[in-house]
């Protein structure tokens, strides 16, 4: 199947978001489609999937002009799209999944051949490398196995084209190569994607071709073998943005601001003992599910622990719950913006100022006018695209909500700052904005702690890194002599 | 832009129950030509006065999220503690206090089982419902107190007038001015709106959410406490079934106003014209001779309406 969208156009209100784009999709090619947020992607998506109608321009599918009503007429047509956020239903099983809105039952009574849609589903399964019981709830299986499922899904209903928005987000290194194992065989069976990423790396490795978009304008579609990081950056950026990573400046370390001994969650993890000096920046390195969300939750007292000490500056802590740790000089950026770390109705400022309102509070009143120089002055700090401070937070793309996240731990001027996965699901030229932030604070002498997934990012940031590996400390590894052959070695426990 | 849509929203949110309330306004006064007489407003404004003031503090417990289905119980137990000791013998200020008091204690009670208990708020709080129905009916023996002495204030607070205007509906304007300043100009207010938005967020980014409910149940069994002290000197006696089912017309009060009843947004603006709306219906209804029967049939489908207009414009 062959997808040309030609001269697209939309608008939502006066804001124009795509500038007569085009994009072709040939049968059995993987084509990745490249931004900023808010560059357009996903609304050229949603009109390709007939979400949204185009103001101008045509969608042809194998030549032909097509428009859809409605998700079922995309699927009857082969197209599937596999969101970010996954559409697995935890509560259900592996083969209810598999099968919702499109179940077996026992003529038209509504009885369920169970049974036989579990034997179906491990068939499909096990044809995609994938051996779990269909009886299973969803939920109890690994990120990587619920993409599975859905990509499980988009073929049970022969999808010839499927589109995947940031698939490898919450992946483990393995489970990525098996999807792009996946990915190469169903290619040679004449399945098209259209792959969404923010990871360079993935994308020239797993891609055939590159369309970029800027603001909502083409900029140029490339073979991946002609073209090179730098080019496809400088292409969606508009501009040069030098090194990825910023180069670390002799930083000057001192005492030890935050030590963590033995500490244990049973069935979670055991005797983690490490430390973090003033002006570090300490890596955290691991598996997916290797237990290092739960420990920085439990340093900042949001999980409870069975055992273990915390010392900071040199005394010992008690930490019950977060609001000890603010106090103790600790912020923590969670690994889930929007479940953790924003009230996604409220705006920029009322997010902003959520951990520190005491301080704009004279005579129990909240001083309006000291809140908002306070949001003004971390929205051009921090480089916050938007029109005003009371904008909603969900209606802010990825890394500018990541970045209201930052302002409001920044605003505290804690001693630490604890970062899980600050990067997910933000652009390369956020992403740059946000290390060379968490390079300013380790040089005015914060100690920071990273938890990263991506590991490019683990050794292009840190000065030191911990790896984590299925709840215990397997091993650190100092700057110098970092690979990440080392890391995966001991993040897998040497296997 | 997304921003000024939504406080327009927000501003409509209200506005549409304000014109709710001047268009049953307008029918009544159109069907019964007593129902707009100074009279005949005051009185609907002294009857609202009791759910209004239980409304209020349901307001701030559905903003975080949860419910109170205990108000009309911890109003009968309360306001049968100020009766007995003022049958004692006690003067009015000191078993006002204590009584008030005892509401916030009762009230603390629901969020302690909430925050440390983690018991979902409806069922806490239907348990303490009939708790504290069995309290008051033990307490009492199941029938009314009655021989609170004359003392003045007492009866001047469920019955008396101050500048013209009865003293129940100074004693609301007071407590709906000081929650209004309360929930726009404070931290406190702030919080409230922050857990019911966000409760995860909000514990992460270090406010104290077991100790804001806690006071948030604490001040709605005080507000019923207060409701049920001005019950008491308006009918000179302390009934043990007194409050039976107020919780529903404080929580179609809250939710008339705009509430949202999944918290984090709503106003104690939209809980006193909800409150308006469901006391003039009442008396309405009252003039216009309808049977209480169809009285709650008709009350019903307003609130049915109220939602479904509201869903319609969201």
């Amino acid at each position: 199947m062959q997808i040309q969208l030609k001269n697209i156009s939309k608008s939502f209100a006066k804001n124009q978001v795509l500038h007569r784009v085009d994009f072709t999709l040939e049968s059995g090619e993987v084509h990745a489609l490249m931004g900023e947020n808010g560059a357009g992607k996903s609304t050229l998506m949603k009109i390709l999937t007939g979400v949204y109608t185009q103001d101008e321009g045509h969608v042809l599918i194998d030549g032909k002009e097509t428009r859809f009503k409605n998700v079922k007429e995309v699927e009857e047509k082969g197209i599937a799209f596999i969101h970010q956020e996954l559409n697995i239903f935890p509560n259900l099983t592996v083969a209810e999944n598999l099968f919702l809105g499109h179940e077996e039952k026992i003529g038209h009574t509504g009885i369920l051949k169970t049974k036989q849609m579990e034997q179906k589903t491990e068939e499909y399964l096990a044809g995609l490398g994938l051996s779990v019981k269909a009886s299973k709830l969803a939920g109890s299986l690994s990120v990587g196995q619920q993409q599975m499922i859905e990509i499980a899904k988009a073929l049970r209903l022969q999808a010839q084209v499927i589109i995947m928005d940031e698939p490898t987000a919450a992946l483990t290194d393995r489970e990525i190569q098996i999807l792009f194992s996946l990915i190469e065989k169903l290619k040679k069976q004449g399945v098209s994607f259209v792959y969404i990423s923010h990871r360079m790396e993935e994308i020239f490795e797993v891609c055939d071709k590159i369309t970029i978009l800027r603001d909502g304008q083409y900029i140029a579609t490339k073979q991946v073998k002609d073209t090179t990081f730098d080019e496809v950056v400088y292409m969606m950026v508009g501009r040069s943005i030098g090194d990825r990573y910023p180069v670390r400046s002799g930083h000057k370390q001192s005492d030890v601001f935050l030590e963590v001994k033995d500490l244990t969650r049973r069935g979670a993890f055991e005797n983690i003992s490490f430390h973090v000096k003033k002006g570090e920046i300490l890596g955290v390195a691991g598996l997916m599910g290797a237990g290092r969300t739960e420990i920085m939750k439990a340093i900042f007292g949001y999980e409870s622990i069975h055992s273990g000490e915390i010392w900071i500056n040199g005394d010992r802590v008690s930490i019950r719950k977060p609001s000890d740790a603010i106090r103790y000089g600790l912020g923590f950026i969670t690994e889930d913006r929007k479940s953790e770390g924003l009230i996604l109705d409220f705006s920029i400022q009322e997010n902003m100022v959520l951990p520190i309102l005491k301080q704009f509070q004279s005579l129990f009143v909240i001083s309006k006018q000291r809140e908002k120089s306070f949001v003004h002055k971390m929205i051009k700090k921090l480089n916050i695209k938007t029109t005003n401070e009371t904008q909603q937070v969900k209606s802010l793309s990825g890394g500018n909500q990541q970045k209201v996240v930052l302002a409001k731990w920044l605003g505290l001027m804690p001693d630490c700052l604890i970062l899980d996965e600050p990067t997910r699901g933000v652009d390369v030229g956020a992403k740059k904005e946000i290390y060379s932030l968490m390079q300013e604070l380790a040089d005015q002498g914060v100690a920071i702690i990273v938890v990263s997934s991506d590991l490019p990012e683990v050794l292009g940031i840190s000065d030191r890194i911990m790896v984590i590996s299925e709840g215990k400390v397997g091993g650190f590894v100092d700057k110098q002599d970092a690979t990440g052959e080392k890391i995966m070695n001991l993040a897998t426990g040497g296997k | 832009m997304t921003a000024i849509r939504e406080r327009l929203g927000n501003g409509w949110k209200q506005l549409g129950s304000m014109i709710g309330l001047v268009l049953i306004v307008l029918i009544v006064s159109a069907l019964n030509a007593d129902f707009l007489t100074i009279n005949n407003l005051l009185n609907v404004l002294r009857q609202v006065s009791i759910n209004a003031l239980i409304a209020f503090g349901m307001t701030f417990v559905i903003l975080t999220g949860g419910i109170d289905l205990s108000v009309g119980s911890m109003l009968a137990l309360s306001s049968a503690v100020v009766a007995q000791l003022m049958a004692k013998g006690v003067s009015f200020y000191p078993a006002l206090l204590i009584g008030i008091v005892a509401g916030a204690i009762m009230g603390a009670f629901n969020g302690i089982m909430i925050t440390k208990g983690k018991v979902a708020p409806f069922i806490a709080t239907l348990a303490t419902l009939t708790i504290f129905r069995g309290f008051t009916l033990v307490y009492t023996d199941g029938s009314p107190i009655t021989g609170m002495s004359n003392d003045f204030s007492f009866q001047l607070f469920g019955k008396g007038y101050m500048f013209g205007i009865p003293v129940p509906v100074v004693t609301m304007l007071v407590v709906f001015l000081f929650l209004l300043f309360v929930l726009k100009k404070t931290v406190f207010g702030r919080q409230t709106y922050a857990i019911g938005g966000n409760e995860e967020a909000s514990i992460l980014a270090g406010i104290k959410v077991d100790r804001i409910k806690v006071i948030i149940y604490s001040i709605s069994g005080a507000l019923s406490a207060l409701a049920g002290i001005i019950l008491i000197s308006r009918l000179n006696s302390a009934d043990p079934n007194a409050g039976t089912s107020y919780e529903l017309d404080a929580i179609a009060a809250v939710v008339l106003g705009g509430t949202s009843l999944s918290g984090g947004k709503g106003s104690i603006w939209g809980t006193l014209i909800g409150a308006l709306i469901i006391g003039v219906l009442n008396n309405g209804l009252n003039l216009l001779n309808v049977s209480p029967f169809y009285q709650l049939v008709v009350k019903g489908f307003v609130i049915l309406l109220a939602v479904l207009i509201d869903r319609k414009k969201s």
